[in-house]
C-alpha cells in the first residue's frame, strides 16, 4: 500500500540538506564579515572619537590632532555636488518618466547612457574630471577671463566630477518615485484641461518629493565615500584652513584615510586617527543611507 | 464655423521647459561621449605627438635639479612612488629568486602632494603598507642614467613585461599589469560570485520572510561601504589574518586585495541575482513543487536556470566592478607590478595604477598618455561589460519569460 | 446648418487601433445634448475606449491611431487645429477610481480653474461653494474645505471629483464607470447627481452595471468586441432590442 510519506531516498536528503547549508552558510558569510568589519572599527575606533578629534585640524604631519577640516571639506563637497547634480538628474528623471515615447531611440539612449554611467569606474571619472573639467573648462576659462585660479583641481571640479558619477543614483531613485505616482492622478490633471507642463509641476513632482530626497541622499552617500575619483581633481592630504572659495583645494574624510594608512611616516602611530576616521566616515555615509531607506519605505507606504 | 477648440493662449514658456528637460536628458548622453572623447584625448597623445621611449631620451644627462618642473620631474618620482623600493627588496631577497634587484636605489627626497611634508624617505616604507618597488624586474635600476639601451617603439614598449614609468628610460609594458588586474579579478570572481548568488538562492527561496527583510538590506548596506573603509580593513585585518594563517612573504598580495575586491563585488552580484531569481514567475515554483519536487530542487534546477540569464549579468557586473575598482587595489594588493602569477604575490592593476600615478605625473608627459590609455581600457572595458548585459541579457530574460 | 439640429457628439467610422490590434470598429453613432447617453458591454469591449477618444485621452497611451471622424460641436477633435488641452477644459471627465488630488478638498475644486487664469479670493470662492453644491456636496465638507480631500468617504471622493470637473464648466461630462468602486448609497447618490447635471450637461456614461444605465440613461449603445452593436432609446434597448446579442447580454446569457 502506497503511503505520502518517508520515500525520499537518505542520500538525497543528504544532497538537500547540504544544498540549503551551503545557501546558508554563504548568506551567514556575508553576515558575518560585514557585522565583523563595524564591530572591529567600532571597537577600535570607537573610543578615539572626542569632540577635539572632530574639532580640530590635523597636527605634526596628520599624525596627531583632529579631522575637522577634512569633515568640512567633504560636507562642502556633498553640498556643491548636489546643487549641480540632482537639477540634472531630476530633469533627466521627468524626462524618462513624463516625456519619453519608451520605445523611441533616444529614450532607450538615455536609458543605456545612465546604466553605463552607472557601470562605469570611478577611476575613470577622475581622469575624466581632469581631462574635461580641469584641462577642458578649467584651462579654458582661465585663458577666456585672464584669471588663473580655474585651470587647477578644486573644490569645483571635484563636485563637478562627483556629481557626474552619482548622476544615475539621482535618476534611478527620482524616476521610480515619478513612476510609483498613480496615472490616474495625471489623466485627472490632464483631463482638467492642464496641460502636460502643468501636470508634472503641480501634480506629478509634488508627490515625488520624498523620491528626490532619497535620490539625493544616496547620491550623497554614494559622494562622500568616493576617493578614486577625486584623487586627481582637488583634493589635498593637509590644508591650512577651511576652503574659503570653490576654486581652493579642500581636505577630505576617505583621501585623509587613504593618506594616514598608506603615505603616512608612522603608520603604527596613527592607527587610532585612521580607525577613528574610517569610524565617521562610515557613521555618515550609513547615517545618508539610512535615511534614504527610511524615506523611501515611507515613500512605498504612501 | 470657428474650431471652438481653438488655441486659447500659447504655451511658449512650457515649450522652452519641454526642451530644456530633452536637452538635459540628452546629458547622459553626452558625458559618455565626452568621457571616451577626453579620455582617449589625452591617451591618444601617445600616438599623435610623442614616440614613447625616444622622447625621454632627451634627458640622457641627469637634469639638474631646477625650477623647471619638467626637468626636476623624474627625480621626484623615483623618489616618492618609488622611493619605498631599497627596503622591500631586503625584505623580499630571499623569498623569490626572480625578485633580485639589481642596483639599490638611492632615493631622492621629494614633496608632493601624496607624501606628507618633510619625511624622510628611508623610513616611509614599513611593512604595514608593504609597498614593492614597481621596477622589481627591471634589469636596469632606475636611477641609473642608461644610454646605450635601444629607444622602444610605442607598441614594443607598451607590450613589453616591465613596468616602470619613471626614469630615463621609461618602460610602459603593461603585461605586468594584465596579469595583476587579472589576477585580482579573478580571485574576487571566484570569491564573490558564489557567496552573492548563493545568498541570492537563500534569500529567494529558503529564508522566511521575516529573515529576508533584514538579510536584504544588510547585504545591500555593504554596497555602501566607501571602497577606502574596504580597502583599509583589508589593509589592517584582513592582510593579518592572511599572514597569520598562510605565512606568506608578502603582507599585502593579490589574495588580499582578492578579498577586498569580492567584498565590493558581493552585494552587486547578490543585488542583480536576487533580483532576477525573484522575477522568475512564482508559478514555476509551485508547478515544480507539485510535481513532487523538494524545495532545493526546485531552486536549483528549476529556478536558478530559468534566471541564468539574469545570474550571467550579476556576474558581468561583478567582474566590471573587480575590474575598474581602485581604493581597495591600491591599499590592499601591495601594489606592485610584477609577473607572477601567485596569489601571495602582489600585484598592481589597471587602475590602482592610475589611482597610485596620476597624483605625480607630469601634465602631458607620455606617463601621462599612457595613464590615459589604462583609463581608455577600463572605460571600454565597463562599457563592454554593461552593452553586453544591457542589449544581450535582458532580452534573453524577456524571451524567456514572456516569451516574446 | 442650424446648430441645434447638430448632434453634441458625432462619430462616423471611427476607428482605434493600439498598435495592430484593432479595438474600436468603425463606430458611428450621434450623441444629444442635454441629455445622458450610457454605454454598455462587457469589459473589453471598446466602450471605454470611445469615451476616452471623445477627450482625447486615449492619445497618452503609447501606439494609439484613429480613423474616421470624431466631431464635438462641429469640429472635429483630432483636427490639427485643436489644441488638446482647450478640448478637455471643455469636456469633464470623471474616472472609475476616485482619483482626489492630495490636496485639500478647496484645492481640488480650484486645481482646473487656476491653470490658466487669476482669479481674486473671492471668484474662487463662489465657484467652489457652487460646484460643491451643485454636486450635492457642500452641507458635508462646507466646514472643512481646508483639510485633505483624502479624508472624504469613498463616494463623497466621487461626487468631490465631480464637482472639480464641473467647476471649470464644461459643456459635456464624461463619466467612466463612476460608481463602479462605490457602495450602493454612494452610487444612489451620485446617480441622483447624473439626473441633476443633466439639464445643465451632455452627459456620456460608461458602466458595466445594466441597472444602472436603465436608471439614469436616456439612450444607451451596446458594445461588443469594439463593435457598437445597437443604440437606441434607453427603453428601446430593455425593453424590444433589436439584435440578438443585445438581447443576450442585457438578459445575462453572456458577459
Amino acid at each position: 500500500m502506497q503511503t505520502f510519506t518517508g520515500h525520499i531516498p537518505y542520500s538525497k536528503k543528504v544532497l538537500g540538506f547540504f544544498a540549503v547549508m551551503v545557501a546558508l552558510i554563504a548568506t551567514v558569510a556575508i553576515l558575518g564579515i560585514i557585522v565583523g568589519m563595524i564591530g572591529d572599527f567600532i571597537i577600535e575606533g570607537g573610543p578615539n572619537i572626542t569632540g577635539a578629534f572632530l574639532t580640530e585640524f590635523p597636527r605634526n604631519s596628520n599624525t596627531e590632532g583632529g579631522i575637522f577640516p577634512a569633515l568640512i571639506g567633504t560636507t562642502f563637497l556633498v553640498m556643491i555636488m548636489t546643487i549641480m547634480g540632482v537639477p540634472i538628474g531630476t530633469a533627466t528623471a521627468i524626462y524618462l518618466s513624463e516625456f519619453a515615447k519608451q520605445d523611441s531611440v533616444f529614450a532607450r539612449s538615455v536609458r543605456f547612457a545612465v546604466n553605463t554611467l552607472a557601470g562605469v569606474p570611478s577611476i575613470v571619472f577622475g581622469l575624466f574630471g581632469v581631462g574635461f573639467f580641469v584641462q577642458f573648462l578649467g584651462k579654458g576659462l582661465d585663458n577666456a577671463t585672464g584669471s588663473s585660479s580655474f585651470g587647477d583641481g578644486s573644490l569645483l571640479w571635484a563636485s563637478a566630477t562627483l556629481a557626474v558619477l552619482t548622476l544615475p543614483v539621482v535618476i534611478v531613485s527620482v524616476e521610480e518615485a515619478l513612476r510609483a505616482v498613480p496615472r490616474e492622478l495625471r489623466e485627472a490633471s490632464l483631463a482638467l484641461g492642464a496641460t502636460r507642463w502643468q501636470t508634472i509641476v503641480r501634480v506629478v513632482l509634488p508627490n515625488a518629493v520624498s523620491g528626490i530626497l532619497t535620490g539625493s541622499i544616496l547620491a550623497v552617500g554614494r559622494g562622500a565615500g568616493e576617493v578614486a575619483t577625486i584623487l586627481f581633481v582637488g583634493v589635498t592630504y593637509s590644508a591650512e584652513q577651511l576652503p574659503g572659495s570653490i576654486t581652493d583645494k579642500f581636505m577630505h574624510l576617505g583621501y585623509h584615510l587613504y593618506v594616514l594608512a598608506t603615505q603616512s611616516p608612522d603608520v603604527d602611530k596613527t592607527l587610532p586617527l585612521q580607525y577613528a576616521t574610517t569610524l565617521v566616515l562610515l557613521a555618515l555615509t550609513f547615517t545618508l543611507n539610512f535615511s534614504a531607506i527610511f524615506v523611501r519605505s515611507r515613500l512605498r507606504r504612501n | 464655423m470657428t474650431n471652438p477648440f481653438r488655441k486659447e493662449r500659447k504655451f511658449i514658456g512650457e515649450f522652452l521647459a519641454e526642451w530644456s528637460i530633452r536637452i538635459v536628458a540628452s546629458l547622459s548622453i553626452v558625458i559618455i561621449f565626452l568621457i571616451f572623447f577626453f579620455v582617449f584625448r589625452e591617451a591618444a597623445s601617445l600616438f599623435t605627438t610623442m614616440n614613447v621611449g625616444t622622447a625621454n631620451s632627451k634627458t640622457e644627462t641627469p637634469a639638474p635639479r631646477s625650477a623647471d618642473a619638467q626637468a626636476a620631474a623624474p627625480e621626484q618620482y623615483s623618489a616618492e612612488t618609488y622611493g619605498d623600493a631599497p627596503e622591500t627588496y631586503g625584505e623580499s631577497d630571499g623569498a623569490a629568486e626572480q625578485y633580485n634587484p639589481a642596483v639599490e636605489v638611492e632615493p631622492l627626497p621629494g614633496t608632493n602632494i601624496l607624501t606628507p611634508l618633510n619625511m624622510n624617505y628611508p623610513e616611509i616604507y614599513n611593512p604595514e603598507t608593504g609597498s614593492l618597488p614597481a621596477d622589481i624586474n627591471d634589469p636596469t635600476p632606475m636611477g641609473t642614467f642608461s644610454v646605450t639601451e635601444q629607444p622602444l617603439s610605442l607598441w614594443e614598449n607598451l607590450t613589453s613585461n616591465v613596468w616602470q614609468p619613471v626614469g630615463v628610460q621609461p618602460k610602459f609594458g603593461m603585461i605586468p599589469l594584465l596579469i595583476g588586474t587579472a589576477k585580482t579579478t579573478v580571485i574576487a570572481i571566484l570569491l564573490g560570485a558564489p557567496l552573492g548568488i548563493l545568498a541570492a538562492i537563500f534569500t529567494a527561496f529558503f529564508a522566511p520572510a521575516r529573515v529576508r527583510n533584514i538579510v536584504k538590506p544588510a547585504i545591500e548596506l555593504l554596497a555602501g561601504f566607501p571602497s577606502v573603509v574596504v580597502g583599509f580593513f583589508c589593509l589592517v585585518t584582513v592582510a593579518s589574518f592572511i599572514q597569520d594563517n598562510f605565512d606568506n612573504t608578502f603582507r599585502l598580495n593579490a589574495l588580499v586585495g582578492g578579498i577586498g575586491l569580492a567584498l565590493a563585488v558581493i552585494p552587486i552580484v547578490y543585488a542583480i541575482a536576487e533580483d532576477s531569481l525573484s522575477a522568475v514567475p512564482r508559478t514555476l515554483w509551485e508547478a515544480s513543487l507539485a510535481l513532487g519536487s523538494t524545495k532545493w530542487q526546485t531552486a536549483y534546477r528549476v529556478m536558478l536556470p530559468a534566471a541564468a540569464p539574469g545570474v550571467f549579468a550579476a556576474v558581468l557586473l561583478g567582474i566590471g566592478r573587480a575590474f575598474g575598482e581602485t581604493m581597495i587595489a591600491i591599499m590592499a594588493t601591495g601594489n606592485a607590478a610584477l609577473n607572477s602569477w601567485s596569489a601571495f604575490a602582489p600585484a598592481r592593476t589597471f587602475a590602482a595604477t592610475i589611482g597610485s600615478e596620476m597624483g605625480e605625473v607630469v601634465w602631458g608627459s607620455e606617463h601621462y598618455g599612457v595613464l590615459f590609455l589604462l583609463g581608455t581600457i577600463l572605460f571600454v572595458v565597463s562599457f563592454s561589460l554593461n552593452a553586453v548585459t544591457e542589449l544581450y541579457v535582458k532580452k534573453r530574460l524577456i524571451k524567456r519569460f514572456q516569451g516574446r | 446648418m442650424a446648430k441645434e439640429l447638430q448632434a453634441k457628439i458625432h462619430a462616423s467610422a471611427f476607428s482605434v487601433f493600439y498598435r495592430d490590434k484593432q479595438a474600436l470598429h468603425s463606430v458611428t453613432l450621434d450623441i444629444p445634448e442635454r441629455k445622458v447617453t450610457a454605454f454598455i458591454g462587457p469589459s473589453g469591449c471598446g466602450k471605454s475606449t470611445f469615451l476616452r477618444s471623445i477627450n482625447r485621452m486615449n492619445d497618452l497611451v503609447e501606439g494609439v491611431r484613429n480613423e474616421g471622424r470624431m466631431i464635438v460641436d462641429g469640429t472635429d477633435v483630432y483636427d490639427k487645429s485643436v489644441d488638446v488641452v482647450t478640448l478637455r477644459r471643455r469636456i469633464g471627465m470623471v474616472f472609475q477610481k476616485s482619483i482626489p488630488f492630495p490636496k485639500s478638498i478647496y484645492e481640488n475644486i480650484t486645481y482646473g480653474m487656476t491653470l490658466t487664469e487669476r482669479k481674486t479670493k473671492a471668484e474662487l470662492d463662489e465657484i467652489v461653494e457652487s460646484s460643491l453644491k451643485r454636486s450635492a456636496l457642500w452641507e458635508e465638507v462646507k466646514d472643512r474645505l481646508k483639510n485633505s480631500a483624502l479624508g472624504l468617504s469613498g463616494g463623497q471622493q466621487q461626487r468631490l471629483c465631480i464637482a472639480r470637473a464641473i467647476a471649470v464648466n464644461p459643456d459635456i461630462l464624461l463619466m467612466d464607470e463612476p460608481c463602479s468602486a462605490l457602495d450602493p448609497i454612494s452610487t444612489g447618490k451620485v446617480e441622483e447627481l447624473i439626473s441633476e447635471l443633466k439639464d445643465t450637461y451632455t452627459i456620456v456614461l460608461v458602466t458595466h452595471n445594466m441597472q444602472q444605465a436603465a436608471r439614469v440613461s436616456d439612450l444607451t449603445g451596446f458594445f461588443l468586441m469594439g463593435k457598437l452593436i445597437e443604440f437606441d432609446k434607453t427603453r428601446t434597448i430593455f425593453t424590444s432590442p433589436a439584435q440578438k446579442e443585445t438581447e443576450d447580454y442585457i438578459t445575462g446569457r453572456f458577459g
